[in-house]
Parts: C-alpha cells; structure tokens; sequence
C-alpha cells in the first residue's frame, strides 16, 4: 500500500490513467480545473495528451475524435460546460463511442441534465456518482470499463466536495471482466478494401444510400433498456425496521450516512439508501427498501430533482418528503450551509415527526 | 476526314443532364442528344474528334464517363462536331 | 447522324483506358446529389489524392453535415461522422491519438464559416496537423438555398431575396485570407472545380496540402468553390459561369501560403510536384 493523501481531482486523474485513458481535453471552470490541471501535469508523461481546448464544445468534440480511434479518452466540466457539450454528448451516444464524462458540478443541481440529459433525442448515459474519494477511484476505472463494455458514456457526478477533499488513498489499477476488442475503432486501415468504417451518429452505412432513422433508434433503444436492466448500483443500510428512510446521493449521502449512523446508535429506527448509478435508477431496490417505512425524506442540494425518481419508485407506498434545498456558498459553487452534520441532523429529526421511528 | 485519339463509354443510365461536359470538352465533340433516359434526364452524345483528354470525366459529378485513347487514331468521314 | 460515335460500350478498336469512371477510393456511383452539383468533383480530389500518396489504409476523414455528408455512403474511407462545424476538433483528438494517420475533415460553407468557425481557426491556430476541406458554395444548400457566411454581396438566396446587403446581412467571410495567416497554417489554398483545368489544379492542392500534414508542418486547409445550381436558383448548365464570375470574384483562387509563408498574390499549385 502506498495511500498518500490526495484530492479527489488528483486521485480522479490517477485512477483514470491506471485505468488507461490517454486523452483528456478539457476547458477550465470552477470546481474542475483542478481535475484539468491534473490531466495536463500527469497525462503526458503517461504517454498520453491533455489539450487545453478552446471552449467545451471543442473539448468534447476533441474527446469523441480520440474515443472514436479505440483510445481510452475522457472530458468533463462543471453543468454549466456540459451544457454546452450536451448537442456531442447526444450524438456520441448514437455513435456509439465509450467516452467517459465529468461533471464536478457546483453542488447537485445537475441531477435532471445527468440523468434526463439536456441533448436531443431519445439517449441514455450510465451516471456513477461516488459518495468519497476512495469510491470515485472505483467509479473512475468503473466508468471507462462499462463505456467499453456498452460502447456508450458515462459520466462521473462529482462536486467541489468530491474534487477539492484530500483523503489518503491508494490508486490502484483494477481488473475487470476481459471486453471484446475494438474492432469498431476508426484507426484508418478499413479504407480501399470495400468494407470501410463509418463511425455514425445518424445511421449511415457505408455502401448504403440514405438513412433507417426508425430502426436504428430502435436498436439504440434496445441497447439503452438493456443497460437500464443490468447496471443499477445502489447502498444502503439499516433498514431492518426502519420507519424513516433518508435517500441521498453523492456528497449528501456522505452526511445522510454519517446522520443516520448517528441517529442508529441512540435507537432511532432510520435507514439510509443511496443510489450508486443516478441512471439507471435503483428503483426497484429503493421500493423494497421503503416497502415498511412510513416516510422517506430525501436529501439533495438543489430545489429537488432525484425526489422525482424516489417518487417514482415509491409509487406512493409511503410520503415522500424533501429535506434538503438549494444552498450556496456566495460564488455559487455549492459550498453551502446545508453540508454541515447538526444542520442535516435537524432536517432528518424534524422528519421523523409523526414517523413513528423514535418509539 | 476526322481523326478520333480516344473516346469514351458514357454511363447514360445515371446521367442526369447537368450538361457540365458539353462546354468542359476542349474539341467540342459532346453535345446534347435529345435522347432522354430512364430518369428523364438528357443525356450527352459524342461526335468524331473525342482526343481522350478526359475533361468531360473531370467535370461529371455523377461519374459517367470512362476515357480510353487509342493505340492507333480512329479516322472517321464527315465533319465531325458541328461548327 | 453518321458521324456520332457509340459510347455505350469500350471500343472495338485497340485502346488504353486512361480514365476510370469513379476513383478507386470510391464504393459506387450512385449518389442523390442534384445534377450540376460541384460536391462529387470536389470528392474526386480528395479520393484521388488519398491514392496518389499511398493512405487509403492509413486514412480517416471526419465528415461535416450538409449535402456532401450524403456522399459518405460511397467513400471507401473510414469516416467519422461529426456533427455541424466541430469536425476539426474530432480530427483533432484522432490525430492526437493516431498521429501516423492522414486526417482530413470534409466541411461545406455553412459547416465551417457559420456553426463551426471558432473550431477551425484554433485548429489552425494550434498548428493541428490535420487538413481541412471546405467546400464552398455560398449557400445552405441542404436546406434548399438560404445565405451563409461566404454567401457574396448581391446574392439572392432565400433568406436573402433581394440579393445580400452588406448594410443589412454583413459581409461574407474570405476564409483562406482569414486562416492563412495564423501561425499554425503550414498550408492553405482556394481551388475550384468550375472547369477541368480547375479541378485538376484543385487536386495538386489537396495532394499538397494532404503532404505538408504528412510532414507534420501543422494545419492544412483546402477550400474547394463547388457549383450549388438548386441553390442559386439558375439552370446547371450556367453553374460553372456563375461560380467563376460571381463567386470567384470575392473568393480568389489559388495557393495562399506554401510552407508555412504567405504568398504576395494567390498563385497557381506548380504542376509538377
């Protein structure tokens, strides 16, 4: 073991590398530049490249040249890049390449454009959103083995919290299940021999006049139903019993966790469940563990997104309540009073009013 | 006497009578045949004097001609392209 | 009738064939482009070049979204499909990925003058060792016609009926005089495939602009003037005339800079290279 006390930009460059990638293209922004910064030091003497693009949009566009030749390669942004990147994002999944995307969003706003995507079309991303530092070098590696398994992105959810906390940790390369070889990769060589590649967003095919946009959207469809079926990841703890369940996710469940443990200790009869994969969502997971509960009260920082999700999964078994909010720090990087134990604590002892788990 | 150095095959059936080669060849031996095809395009026909230069091929965005010249010139009678 | 030749079949009489109807580089003929379209003229430069330098294995294109996009269905090239104005920024994660291999991006006006011209001007800014083709029509023509950034003053499109105002809609962008400069810009050239001599001449430009990449001199820009008779709204056969005398006049062919030195006066390509 060699942990070494690190942030989580620095430990989420290492942990893609040791998970292959050799291509980053990113454009600074506040809280991931230091994930950029990161990249650009560490990349290059990986063998691998880190350009400084000239805005998001050139970034991703970068990203899906260097994923489409078989390279491991990644972007990222806070939302409000991703927002410009989101028409790539849209088109990268129809073509079917294995990029992996970071959000270090400002807080958890970015819920509904990680999940429901702000792109066009019918499209899916697989959204791992790691609860600590230690996790999100699981995530990281996780992340560029299923955009190669499924040939789709996925993308990191992280936040300041995530990016700037040091931990000591050890970045380890991980293995996987052995994946098929790339033999969809545009590396040059399929040209002159009447079989070329055509690594296509709109289902064009070489030899082959015009498009099928019904089919091939249906194709997707299928591929994205099929991920939605084998890729929900969740956690949780405590349930036996519990009245009150609290549903968190990334950051927040980090103090959702630690709240609940507290509250478990002096025999109060809360659970917690996390979803691991924000899409898919763990809904099934989620309606059994709330199966005996008599609410749930949900934990994010925004005006409440997931809760959506929780709701459709609880399909009204038990009310379901939001307890957290927006909460900023001035500069809007969501930083806000609301991540703070005694404050959360309160929250989830004011919900459990009229639960019943404090018998 | 009209001496021919090449000629050329023309892929009629996809033409579609943009009429780009009939100015594009040099000894002006393409014109327009009023022959129409499939497509209801009209398509070019060639007159004695083709040189093989390949111009017409150039200039053809539907890729309908093929250019051979000859081992030996074609001599043909009459007055080949008209004046 | 006598003197009309058969050209339905090769001839009888022993001949060499010197021309093949489509490029080697090519999968068929059969395309849906309009008659009197410039784009496959401009593709057969690219085709042939590809060939002429040995990297029709080593050689991926990175496709634009306009009419032209339609031709990728008969390029024998491996291809990545970007979407509107960001291929030079996919040609450039290829290339930084495969840097062995020739990169070429195939845009149309509206592409890389409207949606996409910050990607291409920091492409060459940076020097990416890619090479950019731009065929330049002056209109939208996918859409049926309507102005873009190197539309000419004075032209009628359908979003500009009574012919672009300078006053009203802007001036249109001189791309080669705007690119060549940069620093990145190893090589950039107009060509133009109104007539054979212009397509010929257009083809020592790309195979040029496609060695300097090789080299590794940095960005490359080819910009092809191709007829849009649909979108201009004349007869196919006045196409030519059209480009050479409206469009020619603001877009000036020829080499602009030649191993990363800009030329006083736009010049043709040397013809034996």
């Amino acid at each position: 073991m060699t942990r070494r006390l690190m942030e989580g930009s620095e430990a989420m460059a290492e942990a893609a590398i040791a998970a292959g990638c050799r291509f980053f293209a990113g454009y600074p922004m506040t809280p991931f530049t230091e994930l950029l910064e990161n990249f650009a030091a560490k990349l290059p003497t990986a063998g691998g490249t880190c350009i400084n693009a000239e805005s998001e949009l050139e970034a991703v566009g970068m990203a899906w040249g260097a994923c489409a030749t078989g390279a491991r390669a990644a972007t990222g942004s806070t939302g409000q890049g991703l927002s410009l990147m989101q028409e790539s994002l849209s088109e990268i999944t129809r073509a079917e390449l294995p990029l992996v995307v970071f959000n270090m969003a400002r807080g958890q706003s970015d819920y509904y454009q990680a999940t429901r995507g702000g792109g066009h079309g019918d499209y899916r991303h697989l959204v791992l959103a790691p609860i600590d530092v230690n996790e999100a070098i699981h995530h990281v590696q996780l992340a560029f083995h299923l955009a190669d398994h499924w040939r789709n992105p996925v993308l990191i959810y992280g936040d300041y919290l995530l990016g700037h906390t040091a931990e000591a940790v050890d970045v380890v390369r991980e293995g996987f299940d052995p994946l098929p070889e790339k033999d969809w990769a545009v590396d040059g060589s399929r040209g002159g021999g009447g079989d070329p590649r055509n690594l296509n967003p709109i289902g064009m095919v070489p030899g082959i006049k015009g498009i099928d946009p019904d089919s091939f959207w249906k194709r997707l469809q299928a591929k994205h139903d099929a991920m939605e079926a084998a890729e929900k990841r969740f956690d949780q703890e405590h349930l036996e019993d519990a009245e009150l369940l609290v549903v968190a996710f990334g950051s927040m469940a980090r103090f959702a966790r630690h709240v609940v443990r507290e509250l478990r200790a002096e025999g109060v009869r809360v659970g917690y469940f996390r979803p691991i994969t924000l899409w898919p969502f763990p809904s099934e997971a989620l309606a059994q563990a709330a199966a005996g509960v008599r609410k749930v009260a949900v934990l994010e920082q925004n005006a409440g997104q997931m809760i959506d999700d929780v709701r459709l999964s609880v399909l009204g078994a038990a009310p379901v309540a939001p307890i957290g909010g927006i909460s900023s720090d001035s500069a809007g990087f969501g930083v806000g009073p609301l991540l703070d134990i005694e404050t959360i604590r309160g929250r989830v002892e004011n919900a459990l009013d009229g639960s019943g788990a404090r018998a | 006497m009209i001496e021919s150095r090449g000629t050329v095959v023309i892929a009629a059936e996809r033409c579609k009578g943009c009429e780009l080669c009939i100015p594009a060849c040099p000894p002006k031996v393409l014109r327009m045949s009023g022959e129409r095809n499939a497509i209801g395009a009209e398509v070019p026909e060639l007159l004695a004097g083709c040189t093989g230069c390949g111009a017409c091929l150039l200039v053809c965005p539907d890729f309908c001609f093929e250019i051979y010249r000859f081992e030996t010139p074609q001599t043909h009678p009459g007055a080949g392209a008209a004046s | 009738m006598s003197d009309i030749i058969r050209t339905d079949r090769p001839p009888e009489a022993a001949a060499r064939k010197t021309g093949e109807f489509m490029p080697t580089l090519q999968l068929s003929t059969d395309h849906d482009l309009c008659p009197g379209c410039g784009e496959p003229l401009a593709l057969r430069t690219v085709l042939e070049s590809i060939v002429d330098l040995g990297m029709s294995q080593q050689c991926v294109g990175v496709i634009g979204i306009g009419c032209y996009t339609a031709l990728t269905s008969i390029m024998d090239v491996d291809l990545i499909q970007a979407l509107h104005g960001r291929a030079p920024s996919v040609a450039t994660g290829s290339k930084r990925m495969r840097p062995e291999t020739l990169i070429f991006t195939l845009q149309g006006d509206g592409d890389m003058a409207n949606e996409g011209l910050q990607e291409v001007i920091h492409t060459a800014a940076r020097g990416e060792s890619v090479t950019c083709i731009l065929l330049n029509n002056g209109v939208f023509g996918e859409t049926g016609g309507h102005m873009t950034a190197t539309t000419v003053i004075g032209q009628r499109t359908k979003n500009s009926l009574d012919g672009r105002d300078a006053a009203y809609h802007g001036h249109p962008i001189d791309m080669i005089g705007l690119l060549a400069p940069l620093g990145g810009t190893a090589y950039a050239a107009r060509g133009s495939v109104h007539d054979a001599a212009g397509v010929a001449k257009t083809r020592r430009m790309v195979r040029r602009a496609f060695e300097a990449q090789l080299r590794g001199d940095g960005f490359s820009i080819v910009e092809i003037l191709t007829m849009c008779p649909t979108g201009w709204f004349i007869p196919t056969e006045e196409g030519p005339d059209y480009l050479d005398t409206v469009m020619g006049e603001i877009h000036v062919t020829g080499e602009w800079k030649r191993d990363g030195q800009l030329l006083q006066q736009a010049a043709d390509p040397p013809e034996a290279d």
